[in-house]
């Protein structure tokens, strides 16, 4: 049996797996990449509209700072995010960026002058200062006050994980490709690796390792209409989900993106909203207005995505021979503008629909987009139940996006936490007592169970076909845990999820081939994927409340009082059929911003107890600062520099806040 | 595994995921013929097998290959990430020319289709060839990465300014998806198994507009100044023309060959 050692195993490739290993190798630290694909083909390539970075460069931005980033997300997240986190991660944004700039990111810069944007449907000229000439530039994106996103035309993760990727390369980091690691070794307290299968060969091979780092993206996949990658499936997810230690947070925290054009589920950006894009029904009727008239299209999505299907549940949706659908009006930002800064929205319609939107309006509708749970972490990025085990970006629950992410803020925490997790990682490898220090005999047991497993697949007579059970899988996430949810139908869903789990011990395949076998992957990924499912039916049916993203049609109301926390679900034993769930409390009382109206959706919502005293005391803190530099009233609220690696500590320079020569 | 024409299955073309079904009317019986060949198994032999099934509409081929794989046979390998035209990794040759197939509607083509891996490129099986392993070569060989005069800029400070045009035009060659098309579709990559083709030659012309990079064009030439580099190019231009990204590969090989000639001359 072959066994690969090395001190940090990564699994994903995309921007948070190349993040971590750069900064870990820089520590002077040997890392292995796995992942499934060449690593530019990674998901976070199609993130398209931008990042977010509070660098108030563009006069629309003027005056942002990390104080107004960290309020945006903190209500996107409908207060179900770690505040500590977002905190560090408000500060490390204007960063990343910096250091993407420095290591080759074309981003699209600021030219001095007049120029023509859309704003609210009509053409403005903005003026943007001289000081600002050649700065990074900032569009506008759902969910914020100051156009705060960074981008590089609309390819902007495609040039973020070209840089990455090419920095990884010159840093002799070696990537495995066409792997995939199906099982994690540890020992009930500490993961030592993982069992890795080559999808080419076949072959089984043991990786060995100080610290393990999921990064394998999120887990579009359980859905049948989803922005997703192909392999977006939530394996990572499940990986760690099957050591029965570690802990998911939040699964049924899914996401819907407003736009995906109809009926093929590809995203076109957000981008298009922010840069002027109007949302239509059949009548031709921009609706967005009429239901949010604060933010309108830029409302977050979790909210575009309801008001759209509601307004299409009144009967004011586009009928064709595929379903119903709405309108994205793109047409009003000009040919220039749309070949130009649009350029990827031009040939996904061009290509996928034979639409040219410089004339003609998208066929949209919400489709599953983003992955809020994930592998449960503390803000280091490592299991607190699993030492050894780290996981980032949208494989994580870090928890910096709660129940809801605001766009633009992806991209952005795949590479923040790949800088902040790949230093704690490496200080985890550099403490002696990381050693790996465990018997041949455990890394063995685990290769032998996992070949055994897939003896069975191969050489078994199960019956099942893999393709049916994940087909089924699809279809149950897609119409009984979607955008609206109901008691009754979450019930019939993990039902129907339970009898499908338990169907999937049961493949047989056509194929029996023992390296390279389509049939066999879906085999195997298929009953990992469905417990993740049951994470998420689960998570929502139990979830008695609305919040963010999840939404009970039976329980409209956000309920701080019962539900202020995080759901953590864990899988006990192998026979199990549902997921144990667990809650842990978010702490009022040390909230920076306690839980209030978002600013756009529903007003309503039941008040944690703790809740007035706690907005009280915020509130005569900052009366009693009020002349006191914004920095230190931050400090008094909630203080958490402590929590950043000492490398990315330190305030952000602005044009209207320089940092003078003190460094 | 019979090559015989596998019979049309009884349920109509996929719904999931929206992107099919849902007309009235007759619809076209494809047939769609696939290169067959599975390196791994000492019984494979290279064989074309056809397999028929109904169009249905906005059917891709990412759309008609997985229904194949799904209903006909779960042994076809094939390569898809996105599904959106932008990763670059289901590059084959449809009907001879290499494309991308995910973006490929069939309702372009003929009802009797044809598909081969790209040529040239490692041979995983079927239509799946190992694109990863050669770019990863390639841009070791190219040192395909920003050379930074300070790798380790403090990041509290502004950003290094750049003209906002020469951002676009670099980011006009950073579209480069290493779909593999241009080496696949290129004569010089027939004779010459270590040329770098045009995605390496637009790479290296990448860095030399980036002011970023610390590379002059002596460093460029030590790398791409010969038959394996820019001098091997026969301006055949069938990169340019399959570029699935529009790419302006002729001007950039044959600005890049101007320079390297200059270099070379000094």
């Amino acid at each position: 049996m072959k066994v690969v050692y090395t001190d940090v195993l990564v699994v994903g490739g995309g921007l948070a797996g190349l993040r971590i290993a750069i900064g870990a190798k820089r520590r002077g630290h040997d890392v292995i990449i796995l992942s499934l694909v060449p690593p530019k083909r990674s998901h976070s390539a199609a993130a398209q509209g931008g990042m977010q970075a509070s660098l108030a460069n563009v006069i629309k931005g003027q005056g942002d700072t990390e104080d107004i980033h960290f309020e945006d997300t903190v209500r996107g997240s409908d207060w179900g995010a770690d505040q500590q986190v977002v905190r560090m991660f408000v500060n490390t944004a204007p960063k990343a960026v910096r250091e993407l700039a420095a290591w080759g990111v074309p981003w699209s810069r600021v030219r001095k002058g007049d120029r023509d944007v859309i704003i609210n449907g009509q053409k403005v000229t903005i003026t943007e200062r001289d000081e600002a000439h050649g700065l990074v530039a900032q569009r506008d994106f759902g969910g914020t006050k100051k156009w705060r996103t960074c981008y590089v035309s609309d390819g902007t993760g495609h040039a973020m994980l070209q840089t990455m990727s090419d920095q990884a390369i010159g840093a002799a980091i070696p990537v495995h490709e066409r792997v995939e690691a199906i099982a994690l070794i540890h020992d009930g307290g500490r993961c030592y690796g993982a069992i890795v299968r080559n999808l080419i060969t076949g072959e089984l091979v043991a990786y060995v390792a100080r610290a393990t780092a999921i990064a394998s993206g999120g887990a579009g996949r359980l859905y049948a209409v989803t922005t997703n990658a192909v392999i977006c499936e939530g394996i990572g997810s499940a990986l760690a989900l099957e050591t029965g230690i570690a802990s998911l947070g939040n699964m049924e925290a899914v996401q819907f993106h407003p736009t995906a054009i109809f009926p093929a589920g590809i995203l076109v950006t957000e981008g298009c909203r922010g840069d002027g894009g109007l949302l239509k029904d059949v009548d031709g009727h921009r609706f967005m207005p009429d239901y949010e008239p604060e933010k309108k299209e830029l409302a977050s999505r979790d909210v575009v995505s309801r008001r759209m299907e509601e307004h299409i549940a009144k009967g004011k949706g586009v009928r064709n021979r595929f379903g119903e659908h709405l309108w994205l009006d793109i047409t009003l930002l000009g040919e220039k503008h749309i070949r130009h800064n649009l350029r990827e929205v031009f040939e996904i319609c061009h290509y996928f629909l034979g639409v040219d939107p410089t004339k003609e309006w998208i066929p949209v509708r919400p489709a599953q987009h983003y992955t809020m749970g994930g592998v449960r972490t503390d803000y280091t990025g490592q299991s607190p139940t699993l030492k050894g085990l780290y996981a980032a970006g949208e494989a994580a629950c870090w928890d910096m996006h709660g129940f809801n992410r605001l766009g633009g803020n992806s991209v952005a925490e795949t590479v923040v936490a790949g800088m902040i997790v790949g230093e704690y990682i490496a200080d985890y490898c550099d403490r002696p007592e990381s050693e790996v220090d465990i018997p041949t005999r455990l890394v063995h047991d685990f290769l032998r169970r996992e070949q055994g497993k897939l003896d069975v697949l191969i050489d078994g007579r199960g019956t099942e076909d893999s393709a049916a059970l994940r087909i089924a899988m699809q279809e149950t996430m897609t119409a009984k845990v979607g955008i609206f949810r109901r008691g009754g139908d979450l019930e019939s869903a993990v039902a129907d999820l339970q009898k499908l789990l338990q169907r999937s011990r049961n493949i047989g395949l056509k194929c029996k081939a023992r390296g390279a076998n389509p049939e066999l992957v879906t085999a195997y990924r298929v009953q990992k994927m469905l417990k993740v499912a049951l994470c998420v039916a689960y998570g929502a049916l139990t979830r008695t409340e609305s919040r963010g993203a999840h939404f009970r049609q039976d329980f409209p109301r956000r309920n701080d009082a019962d539900w202020l926390k995080r759901t953590l679900a864990t899988w006990k034993a192998e026979s199990d059929t549902l997921p144990s769930l667990a809650y842990e409390a978010l702490d009022v009382g040390r909230m920076e911003l306690p839980p209030g109206w978002r600013g756009y959706g529903a007003k309503d919502y039941i008040d944690h107890p703790d809740t007035p005293q706690r907005a009280a005391a915020v509130e005569a803190l900052k009366q009693k600062m009020a002349d006191a530099p914004r920095f230190a009233v931050q400090e008094s609220l909630m203080p958490y520099e402590s929590l950043l690696p000492e490398r990315y500590r330190g305030r952000n320079e602005r044009i209207d806040e320089p940092l003078g020569g003190q460094k | 595994m019979s090559d015989a024409t596998v019979k049309t299955v009884a349920m109509p073309a996929s719904t999931r995921n929206g992107d099919g079904n849902g007309s009235k009317g007759p619809r076209r019986q494809l047939a769609i013929s696939v290169l067959r060949y599975n390196p791994q198994d000492p019984a494979s032999v290279p064989h074309m097998q056809t397999y028929a099934l109904e169009e249905a509409d906005g059917m891709t081929l990412f759309i008609a290959l997985n229904e194949i794989r799904e209903r006909q046979d779960a042994s076809l390998q094939f390569d898809f990430v996105c599904r959106a035209g932008i990763c670059g990794s289901c590059a084959m040759v449809i009907n001879g020319r290499p494309t991308l197939a995910c973006r490929t509607l069939t309702k372009n083509l003929g009802a009797e289709i044809t598909l081969a891996p790209l040529p040239f490129f490692e041979l995983i099986g079927d239509l799946s060839v190992n694109t990863g392993k050669w770019m990863r070569g390639m841009s070791e060989r190219l040192e395909g990465w920003l050379h930074m005069a300070n790798p380790d800029p403090d990041l509290t400070r502004l950003e290094q300014r750049m003209e906002p045009e020469l951002a676009d035009r670099i980011y006009e060659l950073d579209r480069c998806i290493e779909c593999g098309c241009c080496v696949a579709a290129c004569g010089t990559a027939r004779m010459r198994e270590d040329f770098v083709g045009a995605v390496g030659l637009n790479r290296v012309a990448r860095f030399r507009l980036d002011p970023r990079d610390t590379r002059n064009d002596a460093d460029f030439y030590d790398v791409i100044g010969d038959d394996n580099g820019v001098f091997g190019c026969m301006s055949l231009l069938a990169c340019h023309d399959v570029c699935p990204k529009d790419l302006p590969l002729a001007t950039q090989i044959a600005f890049m060959r101007r320079k390297m000639a200059a270099e070379g001359i000094r």
